[in-house]
């Protein structure tokens, strides 16, 4: 038979295509209806986190941060507790990350602040005294990309059901709206317990430095997500 | 018109890649030597403002690793050995030659644009397949036109027998395509919000625990079907070809290549172990893993095999050491991948050094080696002249097998050292140390590893200069060579 298939390319190829492709039926399709659910009381992140996340992927974090706590002592007892599949359920793409050069963040909104991530975040080894993570001192001058970050979230809602609320809507005039409403008081509040003064101006003129949506995203993960735990 | 004259074999595009083989290998060997040493001395994460700091510049040491060195590698020793084995050349045909120039115009715009996006933070942020969707679609067309190529170059074939190694190039022109094509299925922002925010932003079809799946599916094969099933292809051609002894058993290359095809999508969820995918998942992805050392250890004892009672050549002829090395490398690469996929061994070693030193035995040991002795073996056919320094290859093998022990050493302790650090307790049951402990004890293992990135650099640098002068200022030769390459 493999004499046979070595002299006829396209029968190979077939033959090659179905032994690699029979892997992936057995073990990615059964799941993945039930995996797609939330826990309940998720809330998906509000457009100024997406933001956040966005410069979380574009600084790649993910390099060295991890966001998935195991089930074992030694790190529910560092962390909190083990990571649920329904808590991702909003996480698009996932951000598990497969190196932990600094520690998970999977709950880092419950044990650290504002304060705290504005100081490291400018300069990590003054905070954390041997620390080999670079500050990302760019993020206090660089505008977080809002814009972006609403189209994401009309995406969600309109292809995959998120569940946002109905100012979520296409178009340039929805956006300004839901910025103005949502997105700007909720980087004021954060903008109120920072220091650095040209972040306080820049969200006071109605931009948002990245730094601000970084530092809203990072807090929302954890608890600050569930409408019953907060 | 068959007749027994060898034919002329048409190199021009073999040449192109070439070329970017030696470009790409030296910019992201440097890129990673760069972040290596980040890592023992974080200072230098400032030289270049935001595009400098170790995670901007992570996946751009890894894409022009992936994407750059090895696929130019791979398709340059395709573009040599494919009209060999099918006893065809590609002058022969306007329409393939075409093909191949096309995809070699493509892949630079791809290549340029992919590093561009990746300094800039335009990424998708799944590992391995960062781009994004203008991209990934470039890729695919990219894909379609080297898989239109080789079976146009197959359907005019003189051998009406397939070779070893052309299994291998259909098997990653499949695999890739496939899970290439389900990992980045995404929507694009733009489009679907009424025309806001950037049009190169998208959001993956799936999210959280199935993207993960899914990712890891690719990420995991993604090394199978770059980095192991066309390096198969380079050795089986090139170690034989370059011995002049004959392959020792095509039973055991049969059951290889289809013990290969079967087993390797099944490990991708060893990724994924303690994770939130179900434990059914985990448990055959742990299993597979371990049975996988049967097909990759069948490919290299076929190849250490092949040089039975011909072992004199490992002293003699120093492209022979270094595939010999690498297969040897990829043994140790194929045994240490299972062991970390062990539930146990993984809840240790996951998250830890210990994985990039594993991925690095197998690409700087493996991959790295192969490509770069089927360069040398290539140059004295494509360029008619013999490789300008003998003595530079040995120097180099020896530095650079140097840095990869120093490298996977290194990254063995670092990485068992934090795993159970993570993990120790005191004698009231808490955590023994705080997390920064963990890193700081790290850093003679980093500063280590820096200097193997340096060392292996440096032996690239040797590589990159012998071939350079190989091509242009060496002796001419009249006749090509039959088996060893010449050297001086």
């Amino acid at each position: 038979m493999f004499h046979w298939l070595e002299k006829r390319p396209f029968f190979f190829a077939v033959g090659v295509f179905l032994v690699i492709a029979f892997a992936g039926l057995i073990e990615i399709l059964p799941n993945f209806a039930e995996a797609a659910r939330p826990v309940e009381g998720l809330r998906p992140y509000t457009v100024l986190e997406l933001a956040g996340k966005e410069i979380y992927k574009k600084d790649n974090c993910i390099a060295c941060h991890s966001q998935l706590i195991r089930p074992f002592k030694a790190e529910t007892d560092r962390y909190g507790q083990y990571s649920l599949s329904g808590e991702y359920a909003y996480d698009r793409p996932f951000l598990w990350g497969s190196k932990r050069t600094g520690p998970d963040l999977h709950r880092v909104g419950n044990y650290r602040t504002t304060e705290w991530h504005e100081n490291h975040m400018l300069n990590p080894p003054a905070v954390v005294p041997g620390s080999i993570m670079p500050a990302y001192k760019h993020m206090f001058t660089n505008k977080a990309d809002i814009e972006t970050a609403y189209a994401e979230a009309v995406t969600v809602k309109n292809v995959f059901n998120t569940p946002y609320g109905d100012d979520i809507q296409p178009g340039k005039e929805a956006f300004e709206k839901h910025f103005k409403s949502v997105v700007l008081p909720e980087a004021q509040k954060i903008a109120a317990d920072m220091k650095n003064q040209d972040v306080k101006d820049a969200v006071a003129k109605g931009e948002i430095p990245e730094i601000v949506a970084m530092i809203a995203y990072l807090n929302s993960l954890g608890d600050s997500r569930y409408a019953a735990k907060k | 018109m068959q007749s027994n004259a060898a034919l002329e074999y048409d190199y021009s595009v073999a040449k192109l890649f070439v070329y970017t083989t030696i470009a790409f290998g030296f910019v992201g060997m440097l890129i990673g030597t760069l972040i290596a040493s980040q890592l023992a001395f974080p200072e230098l994460n400032y030289l270049f403002g935001e595009y400098g700091t170790f995670s901007r510049l992570r996946p751009l040491h890894t894409n022009v690793i992936i994407y750059g060195f090895t696929l130019s590698g791979i398709w340059a020793a395709f573009y040599y050995s494919a009209q060999r084995v099918l006893k065809v050349s590609m002058a022969e045909s306007k329409f393939v030659m075409f093909l191949g120039k096309l995809h070699f115009v493509l892949y630079m715009i791809a290549a340029v644009s992919m590093v561009v996006t990746l300094l800039l933070g335009i990424t998708a942020n799944k590992e391995y397949a960062q781009m994004e969707w203008p991209l990934d679609l470039l890729i695919v067309v990219i894909w379609v036109v080297w898989g239109l190529a080789m079976f146009a170059l197959i359907g005019i074939r003189r051998e009406k027998a397939l070779y070893i190694s052309m299994w291998y190039y259909i098997a990653c022109f499949l695999g890739v395509a496939m899970l290439y094509l389900f990992n980045n299925m995404e929507v694009p922002t733009y489009f679907t919000s009424g025309g806001l925010g950037s049009i190169m932003h998208s959001v993956s079809m799936y999210a959280g625990t199935n993207d993960a799946l899914v990712q890891w599916w690719w990420g995991h094969n993604a090394v199978a079907f770059v980095f192991t099933v066309p390096i198969i292809a380079l050795i089986y051609y090139f170690l034989p070809k370059e011995s002049g002894q004959a392959v020792y058993s095509y039973k055991l290359s049969l059951l290889s290549f289809w013990g290969l095809m079967f087993v390797y999508l099944w490990a991708g969820s060893h990724h994924l172990l303690w994770s939130t995918v179900p434990d059914w998942m985990q448990t055959m992805g742990s299993i597979f893993s371990v049975v996988l050392i049967l097909p990759s250890w069948g490919s290299a004892i076929n190849m250490l095999l092949t040089m039975k009672g011909e072992w004199n050549q490992l002293t003699e002829n120093p492209l022979i050491k270094f595939m010999v090395l690498a297969s040897t490398f990829y043994m140790l690469s194929t045994l240490e991948g299972p062991i970390q996929a062990i539930k146990s061994v993984n809840a240790i070693a996951h998250f830890t050094d210990w994985i990039p030193g594993h991925v690095h035995d197998g690409v700087l040991g493996w991959v790295a080696f192969m490509i770069m002795a089927a360069l040398f073996h290539m140059a004295p056919r494509m360029f008619k002249r013999e490789i300008y320094s003998k003595k530079l290859i040995e120097a180099q093998f020896w530095i650079q097998t140097t840095a990869v022990v120093l490298y996977f050493t290194s990254m063995w302790i670092a990485g068992i050292t934090q795993g159970m650090m993570w993990r120790a307790v005191d004698e009231y049951g808490n955590l023994m140390y705080s997390f920064i402990d963990t890193v700081t004890v790290l850093h003679p293992y980093y500063a280590i590893r820096a200097l193997s990135g340096v060392l292996y650099l440096t032996g690239f640098v040797m590589f990159a200069y012998n071939m350079i002068k190989t091509m242009t200022s060496s002796r001419e030769i009249s006749e090509e060579p039959q088996f060893r390459s010449p050297m001086a």
